[in-house]
């Protein structure tokens, strides 16, 4: 079966390659519907998003409505119908971050990219979105940017973090 | 109260998991009502926040007929401010499975599954690690129980066990309605044991320790210890495993700051404890005691003088609105109107008295709500409203 990781070098392929991967992903899963959550994981792997086109594939291969699979991928936060920028940058709203100044790092953010939450940069390299507590609240606020989790941040320290992505 | 240090510190669950494939073999000679019973006279309850008594919950489930079953691990630990699931899954993970396979063996199952949070995606390729491993010993004594990661996707309600099942068939994490519990139709329509993460790590412990040194421990109703996940304004922020039964003015004695105003016990559906209380409340299980005993899935988080209580709950009813699944009215509308509502008045646009209303509206939602989210939602914003009236208004 393929893995999340063979998947990760995608970036290379062309359309008609990645339709193919996908294709045999939803054959390695047996076309049932009891797995769709992982192949849509699997699709937005691929793909990196979910876009229109991509969930009438899933629908034709699978024998499902579209409307079925986009009510079962809105259901979910990790999946996103809306490209997303190289680096995804999000802040923890929950309890803890909050009352300790996560709100101010988001503003700050916003102010620093120039775009609300939900969206990508025109450069396409960053995405800002939201997230509830992921138990990093002793070193309250706390912030990931794709896959690394940077601690007790504060609005000073953001155009630096930026920067060194850049 | 307070003059003797009370808190006890607890070692179990932590504690080095090297004899696990001892524990496994021993477990699985064993029959099934035995280790039923073991459980049952230990007195655990569920460590997810709901506090079934989980003896029961296996034995109800092994007396189900049907040929296929399954056992989940509840690793979707959404509840805000703990992180205590994840530590026990990457230190111990060996406990978990270990216990998952004698469940296994009890109600006659060779399925299990870990419902593990998203956001935890770094844990799976050591948890898988573990699994094969795990997989391989059962192999060599010839016992026929496989374990899969299901990863979840970014949905807080996916953790009630109901919209847990629903989201591994592939669909909306909406809660169904209950009954029938899992323990007759769960995932699949097949009876399930559902277990939190660290339930299971307790009853390893029991099955390596007996029954009594865990009873030993805690206090009427609520037997044994617990990890509690410390947060917010103390000194000392991380994983402590105590004994249950403990009173809140020992815990922010040990703690706090030296100015907490509040706890939040049990997270944004959890309870909000204001400083004069502190004496008079204990961590633990509701049971026919005197004073007022407060169950949590572990999250404990200290607020001293300098916050706003007003900004608490505005922060939790913002969760409850992101996260209600929207498939109930009273729920879905209800969250909205309270956070429209607690800002209106903040404004001034409506007059104090405008709380009680959505102090009842709150009720309503208690007695309507067709899940745990819904229902829960009341807790904490009484306990604010009414504790911090002022703070609401001005
Ligand atoms: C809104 C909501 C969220 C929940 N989230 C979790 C969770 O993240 N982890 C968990 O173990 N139980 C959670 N529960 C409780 C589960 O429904 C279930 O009671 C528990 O997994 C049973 O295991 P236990 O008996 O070992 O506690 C949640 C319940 C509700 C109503
Ligand atoms: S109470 Fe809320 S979360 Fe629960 S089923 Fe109703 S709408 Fe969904
Ligand atoms: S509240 Fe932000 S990590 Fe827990």
């Amino acid at each position: 079966m393929i893995t999340t990781d063979e998947v990760c070098n995608v970036l290379k392929m062309t359309e008609e390659e990645k339709y193919d991967l996908l294709k045999t992903v939803i054959t390695d899963y047996e076309r049932k519907e009891n797995n769709l959550i992982q192949i849509l994981h699997m699709a937005q792997a691929i793909f990196g998003y979910l876009p229109v086109e991509v969930q009438y594939f899933i629908a034709g291969q699978m024998d499902l409505s579209v409307s079925k699979i986009n009510s079962v991928l809105t259901f979910y936060s990790f999946f996103s119908t809306q490209p997303k920028g190289k680096y995804t940058v999000s802040i923890c709203l929950g309890t803890a971050c909050y009352v300790r100044g996560g709100k101010d790092v988001l503003n700050k953010l916003k102010s620093v990219l120039g775009i609300d939450v939900g969206f990508t940069t025109e450069d396409k390299v960053f995405s800002l979105s939201v997230m509830r507590c992921i138990g990093a609240c002793g070193l309250a606020p706390a912030m990931t940017i794709n896959k690394k989790v940077y601690k007790q941040v504060n609005p000073n320290k953001i155009p630096m973090i930026l920067g060194m992505l850049k | 109260m307070g003059s003797v240090y009370q808190l006890k510190r607890v070692d179990f669950i932590f504690k080095d998991e090297k004899d696990w494939k001892v524990i496994l073999k021993n477990s699985i000679s064993r029959p099934a009502h035995e280790l039923i019973n073991e459980l049952i006279s230990s007195e655990l309850k569920g460590r997810g926040g709901a506090g079934f008594p989980t003896g029961l919950k296996w034995k109800l489930t092994a007396e189900e007929n049907d040929l296929v079953k399954y056992v989940i691990c509840n690793a979707d630990e959404g509840e805000p401010g703990t992180f205590k699931d994840r530590e026990i899954l990457s230190k111990v993970p060996l406990k978990v499975l270990t216990s998952m396979a004698v469940c296994g063996h009890v109600i006659r199952s060779n399925t299990g599954y870990i419902y593990l949070r998203g956001e935890y995606f770094f844990l799976q390729k050591d948890l898988n690690k573990a699994i094969s491993e795990f997989e391989e010993y059962c192999r060599e004594i010839n016992f026929d129980f496989s374990i899969r990661i299901f990863m979840g996707s970014g949905a807080y309600i996916c953790g009630e066990e109901t919209a847990l099942f629903e989201s591994m068939e592939g669909k909306r994490g909406e809660p169904r309605n209950k009954p029938p519990f899992p323990s007759s139709y769960g995932y699949m329509g097949k009876p399930t044991v559902i277990n939190n993460v660290e339930t299971l790590a307790h009853t390893y412990t029991i099955f390596e320790y007996g029954a009594k040194r865990f009873y030993d421990l805690g206090v009427q109703y609520s037997r044994g210890s617990k990890l509690f996940s410390v947060s917010g304004d103390t000194p000392k922020p991380g994983i402590y495993e105590l004994e249950l039964g403990m009173s809140l003015f020992d815990f922010v004695e040990e703690f706090g700051d030296g100015d907490t105003k509040a706890v939040q016990v049990g997270g944004a559906s959890g309870f909000l404890v204001p400083r004069k209380r502190f004496n008079e409340t204990t961590i633990g299980f509701q049971g026919k005691l005197t004073g007022i005993s407060l169950p949590t899935g572990g999250s404990m988080m200290l607020f001293n003088s300098s916050r706003s209580m007003y900004n608490v709950l505005d922060n939790y009813l913002e969760f409850f609105r992101e996260e209600s699944c929207g498939q109930c009215t009273p729920c879905r509308v209800g969250c909205q109107q309270l956070l429209n509502g607690i800002k209106a008045v903040k404004r001034g646009d409506k007059n104090a008295q405008y709380l009680d209303k959505l102090l009842r509206l709150t009720e309503t939602m208690q007695n309507t709500a067709k899940c745990g989210l819904g229902q829960s939602v009341a807790n904490s914003f009484s306990a604010i409203v009414e504790n911090f009236r002022e703070e609401m208004i001005y």
